[in-house]
């Protein structure tokens, strides 16, 4: 079966001993049922190819038709569809509240809004970025790309993935659904004690923040565990570390940062909880606790955040500039290091949103050291990518103009962010609209810019259609111009002085011109959107049909149809370069023997990705979103009664033995 | 073009930045003045940073080179060049960054080493005003105010920071950073002004409904003019001698008002809400919301919710001919 | 969204496959870090630890800002808490036992193993119920509360989790699902408990002899 191995050297494909390991599943000695040979009568695909080999696939990988087989998928495309989805509907809804913000502070006075919605606003819109678009959405890209890029056909835990989804979701449903009915958190995203807590905020609104905080980190924790497995374990054969997609080693790191940063919050919030429901006292100083306890554990959190809500654009940037480039990345090795050192960095930094509470001054300077020393990783991986473009030939389509835009707004709000590192320049600026501007430009600079320009790169691969480029570059000017005319006055208006979270501001300040730009920028941010919308609607249905590279790429996911079979590949690719499309134009070299019957996959070593075990990975299954249930009913139970706990669990234990139990037909899924 | 965009708004708007009577760039004083020139170090090194890195950038994308070539093949040649280039450019970022943090620890010397002042502060920062006490040896001269802080000009003032309620920012711009007020802690912070001026401040975190309505103000006078001031706040109210404000005095003696304000000479003793002995002299009330006149006196005592939403101060039931003489009253309160 | 009503459609050719390896002979399963369920294992332990990590930091923390400690109770009693450690530190016997059994996918022995690890689990929460009562100060009444019973809280949580894994997965050994890739959950079952063991030690450390040494 086995075809000549071209004489090009790039080409060449490796021995089979280095592919693969050989060993035996069993310990020493035992007979093990791991290592019993296949069921002869398994039709496998060395015995069968083409389009029945599609077909067949297609059939055991795919979702039941019907409400409940859409309840019970579990393929990562379909789950990371409604997850990037949902996270952008989220966008949408947070930019909304920030424009209704905009509006009452266009002039002085306005009267557009009172402070209790006002303060509603922007918990909600800060909540909403931040835990309901800004983590989810890189997540939510992991779950769909990083099977594809590393070349197998589902996610690591496809159950506790769609789990995961569910809990996301009903989570943030529950936080809008309190807004809307006037419940809605009013302590702004960070939820200070002590205004948070007991005695500032009666009611249930600090409990629905709390809450939220717990579905998502949740759901957060479980897929960056999901996508740390598939990254580690499912890459297709020869797949080494060095070999990995920049976009994978982006989410990966990320993953990790999730898995030590957002324990933090969930500490932070459930302790607030607490406090507020069963009478702990861990923040109050009147009996022997600290307010600035929970600044610690929600900035050891915080700060991470921002690089959470970055890394994944990192990936889509180095995606991105590689195929439009048209040159493989220039500094692979110093990229994936500054990944690794950005993650642990991020961890360092968060006494330096507690400048101004009066700590320790040589512990602060040291903080102002590691803050500014992110910039080196920082550094390293924008000159790799400008040395990229520099040596390629861009090709000047509409993701590299976003892309293009995010070196232009990120850089800005990067530097403004060395301000920030210093202490004594910090104690001006801190809770003053210089923040706002500066972390408007990290972050939509950062996160926003590439992730339009992702969007636009894999809506092929998502839908099958390209979108449209005239539209794309119409986008892009508004967005461009939008954005800088909304953010870049507000660095002055914080250094005149005009502080955060104020609902209204008097006329003689002076600040009613600055206003009314940032105003009128923002107005025009959002209508960007409203295009880009009808973009993707439009090309949704009426785009040109893309084919399965309509880029020319090189990485995997281009090998898959457009959009992807449910087996993502018919075969699973064997790898042995970087790029595996730019090095195999003619064939694409693949592992045979896995059965078209069941869903099996290849499970690989960490490092050298040498396949190992040909494993099953689980069916459909419409417990995860039971628990999901479940859990929903005892996290908005446990904010009014602790008894939740006692009458939920049962319930949830219930859906979770549904989940685990196997099913009698396939007996080695679990 | 785009690019210009920006540009653009830093000519014309930073200059606009360096004035406003709540600037961190228009300096009055010497922690102020070591901030605001660190900023522009800061903004001329960074936007030399910015401006070089995006010509690299643009430079990079108009570059002419070889179409077709494949994309696996590099030029060891070029490689080793661009690995220099981005190595001298990350040696000149630590640079940067080191001397940054040494500038940085050295301004944050300046900003906390705190002289020894003739005058010592507690600000207590509660939801939404300050009460500002002057301490003293003698305690009879120990005396409370609200929301504006008198200072005598060229002279460092010590300021504790306490909060009584949920956590505060004290913030005077155009003097110094902020510090925060956190309950069960107390923070200091030194401020000092060149030069005679009124310098407003607001809270700087967010404190809930009325974050926006927290304001402060502080005068700076030359040394007489401060203690002419200093012996008038010790000093309890005196007695109005007209009937109307007589009048008023009583209407405010026999209402809740005495429950949470303090008149001193009068049997209001209230701890909670502003000290009232001297309100007519200063020059806001509800911490910056509304210049202090007859008319906004009565405007605040009928509706403080429709002036400030959510404020703590209770609506008083009034006869409509008890404000004039009410709001008299506290008006002459000089 | 629109994005679900597209339908899937192939346009432009796939690159054919160049077949080079054969997965045939490859095994089913395998155990430890082989298996794709350990590292999931691994992962949560990780994040569950962090969370055990920053509780005590809260805990150091509160002690830093008071100075006394334990603020106005007596430190807790020893005697049920002894007793649990002692429980606890020994039956990492037992669940050695049943982690070498399951490799061997000796059945008879693996139930044995699971029957012994369910019950010591039972115990373990009946020790703890008691170990409640000798805590002598309660939640509400100060920080130092607080954060004892967050601490013993939290790994009392865990202790129920996995020994409600551990019973689950015994009754499945006692049906006909016990075979094959069951004995590598078993020794994933094993490897959890283990974490329960090794975050027990310092939070038994903290709660009770780091209030008599301060």
């Amino acid at each position: 079966m086995t075809q000549a191995i071209t004489a090009h050297e790039r080409d060449a494909v490796p021995e089979v001993t280095r592919l693969a390991t050989g060993e035996r599943g069993g310990a020493p000695g035992i007979t093990s049922e791991a290592d019993r040979p296949p069921d002869p009568q398994e039709l496998r695909d060395d015995q069968v190819d083409g389009p029945e080999l599609t077909a067949r696939l297609a059939k055991t990988w795919g979702t039941e038709k019907g409400l409940i087989g859409a309840l019970s998928t579990v393929d990562h495309k379909v789950i990371g569809r409604r997850f990037i989805v949902t996270a952008i509907i989220f966008l949408f809804l947070g930019g909304l509240s920030a424009v209704v913000m905009r509006l009452q502070l266009a002039q002085p006075e306005n009267n557009l809004v009172g402070p209790d919605l006002y303060n509603q606003l922007f918990t909600m819109h800060g909540v909403t970025m931040m835990f309901l678009f800004g983590v989810p959405i890189g997540e939510a890209f992991a779950v769909y790309l990083v099977p594809l890029m590393v070349g197998t056909r589902n996610i690591g835990f496809p159950r506790l993935n769609a789990f995961s989804y569910y809990v996301y979701l009903f989570g943030g449903l529950m936080i809008w659904v309190a807004f809307m009915r006037n419940i809605g958190p009013d302590v702004g995203w960070f939820a200070y004690v002590p205004l948070s807590g007991p005695e500032f905020s009666p009611g249930k609104r600090a409990d629905v923040w709390a809450q939220m905080i717990t579905f998502t980190e949740v759901s957060g924790i479980a897929i960056a565990i999901s996508t740390v497995v598939t990254a580690f374990k499912l890459r297709a054969p020869g797949m080494t570390l060095d070999r990995i997609p920049l976009f994978v080693w982006a989410e990966l790191v990320n993953s990790f940062v999730i898995i030590f940063a957002l324990p933090a919050v969930v500490t932070a919030s459930a302790f607030l909880l607490m406090d507020r429901l069963i009478g702990t006292h861990i923040f109050n100083p009147a009996e022997g606790g600290d307010a600035l306890l929970y600044q610690h554990l929600f900035w050891f959190f915080g700060h991470p955040e921002v690089y959470i809500i970055f890394l994944p654009a990192t990936g889509w940037v180095s995606a991105i500039v590689v195929t439009f480039a048209r040159r493989q990345v220039f500094g692979y090795i110093p990229l994936v290091l500054s990944l690794i050192a950005t993650g642990f960095l991020s961890f360092g930094l968060w006494v330096h949103h507690m400048f101004t509470t009066g700590l320790p001054q040589l512990g602060a300077s040291f903080f102002t050291a590691s803050s500014m020393l992110i910039a080196i990783p920082n550094g390293i991986q924008i000159f790799c990518w400008i040395a990229t473009l520099w040596d390629g030939r861009p090709v000047f389509r509409a993701p590299l103009l976003f892309v293009i835009g995010f070196f232009f707004i990120f850089v800005a709000g990067g530097l403004s962010g060395i301000m920030l590192a210093s202490v004594p320049l910090d104690t001006q600026v801190h809770d003053t609209f210089f923040v706002v501007a500066h972390f408007h430009y990290v972050l939509i600079g950062g996160n926003v810019f590439p992730l339009i320009g992702a969007i636009y790169y894999w809506f092929p691969k998502f839908t099958g259609r390209m979108m449209s480029e005239r539209l794309g570059k119409w986008h892009f000017g508004l967005a461009f111009i939008g954005f800088n005319v909304a953010f870049f006055p507000m660095h002055i208006t914080g250094l005149m002085g005009m502080p955060r979270r104020v609902y209204t501001y008097m006329p003689e300040m002076g600040w009613a011109n600055l206003n009314m730009i940032s105003t009128i920028g923002a107005v025009l941010f959002f209508g960007s959107f409203l295009l880009f919308l009808h973009n993707i609607v439009a090309s949704a249905r009426r785009g040109a049909l893309a084919g399965p590279n309509p880029w020319n790429a090189g990485t995997l996911e281009w090998a898959a149809a457009s959009p992807p079979m449910p087996q993502n590949f018919d075969r699973i690719p064997v790898v042995t370069n970087r790029e595996p499309l730019w090095a195999h134009r003619d064939t694409l070299p693949v592992v045979a023997g896995l059965s078209v019957e069941n869903r099996e996959q290849i499970v690989s070593t960490v490092t050298a990705g040498r396949a190992d075990l040909r494993e099953t990975t689980p069916e459909p299954s419409i417990w995860p979103f039971l628990t999901a249930i479940a859990t929903t009913i005892l996290f908005i139970g446990s904010m009014f009664t602790p008894w939740a706990f006692v009458w939920g669990t049962p319930p949830l234990a219930l859906a979770l033995i549904g989940w685990f139990w196997p099913k009698p037909s396939t007996e080695d899924e679990k | 073009m785009k690019r210009l965009v920006p540009l653009l708004l830093i000519v014309t708007l930073a200059l606009a930045g360096c004035q406003g009577w709540q600037s961190a760039l228009d300096a009055h004083g010497p922690a102020a003045h070591t901030l605001a020139n660190m900023f522009w170090i800061f903004v001329a090194v960074l936007g030399t940073v910015w401006f070089l890195t995006m010509a690299a950038l643009l430079l990079a994308l108009r570059r002419r080179r070889p179409v077709d070539a494949d994309p696996l093949v590099t030029d060891p040649g070029t490689e080793k060049r661009m690995t220099m280039t981005i190595s001298v450019a990350i040696g000149l970022t630590l640079v940067t960054v080191i001397t940054f943090t040494g500038l940085s620890y050295a301004a944050q010397k300046v900003l906390y080493s705190h002289k020894d002042g003739a005058l010592t502060l507690l600000v207590t920062g509660q939801q939404w005003w300050w009460e500002v006490t002057y301490e003293d040896e003698q305690p009879s001269r120990v005396f409370t105010t609200a929301n504006e802080i008198h200072i005598p000009v060229g002279e460092p003032v010590l300021i504790k920071l306490e909060a009584s309620d949920v956590i505060h920012s004290f913030w005077i711009p155009n003097l110094t950073g902020k510090m925060d007020a956190i309950p069960g802690r107390q923070n200091q912070i030194q401020i000092q002004a060149d030069r005679p001026g009124l310098y407003r401040g607001q809270c700087a975190e967010f404190c809930g409904l009325q974050h926006a309505h927290m304001g402060i103000v502080v005068i700076a006078d030359t040394r007489e003019d401060f203690e002419r001031w200093r012996d008038h706040q010790v000093s309890s109210a005196i007695a109005p001698n007209d009937p109307e404000r007589q009048r008023g005095m009583e209407i405010f003696l026999s209402r809740p008002c005495i429950m949470c304000h303090q008149v001193r000479g009068t049997d209001a003793g209230g701890k909670v809400a502003p000290d009232l002995t001297h309100v007519g002299s200063r020059r806001t009330i509800g911490a910056g919301t509304l210049t202090t006149t007859r008319g906004n006196i009565a405007a605040w005592i009928v509706d403080p919710h429709g002036v400030k939403p959510g404020v703590n101060m209770p609506t008083i039931q009034l006869e409509p001919d008890e404000v004039q003489p009410l709001a008299s009253y506290l008006e002459g309160l000089k | 969204m629109t994005i679900d009503s597209v339908q899937p459609r192939r346009e432009g050719a796939l690159p054919p496959h160049r077949v080079v390896l054969n997965a045939r002979s490859m095994p089913a399963y395998a155990y430890g870090h082989r298996s794709p369920i350990w590292w999931g294992t691994v992962g949560f332990a990780a994040a569950e630890g962090m969370g055990f990590a920053l509780a005590i930091g809260a805990y150091f923390y509160l002690v830093f800002i008071n100075g006394n400690w334990p603020l106005s109770a007596p430190p807790p009693d020893l005697f049920w808490s002894g007793l649990f450690t002692i429980v606890m530190l020994a039956s990492a016997w037992p669940n050695s036992l049943a982690k070498r059994n399951g490799e061997r996918e000796d059945l008879v022995r693996s139930r044995r193993d699971l029957v012994i690890m369910s019950l010591v689990g039972l115990v373990l929460l009946g020790i703890r119920v008691m170990e409640f009562t000798g805590l002598h100060v309660r939640w509400d009444q100060n920080a130092y509360g607080s954060i004892l019973w967050v601490l013993l809280g939290l790994h009392t949580l865990h202790l129920v989790t996995d020994l409600g894994d551990t019973i689950v997965l015994t009754v499945l050994m006692f049906t006909r699902h016990g075979h094959g890739k069951r004995f590598s959950d078993v020794g994933d079952n094993a490897f959890y408990w283990y974490f329960v063991i090794a975050s027990w030690v310092p939070i038994y450390l903290i709660i009770y002899w780091f209030p008599r040494w301060w």
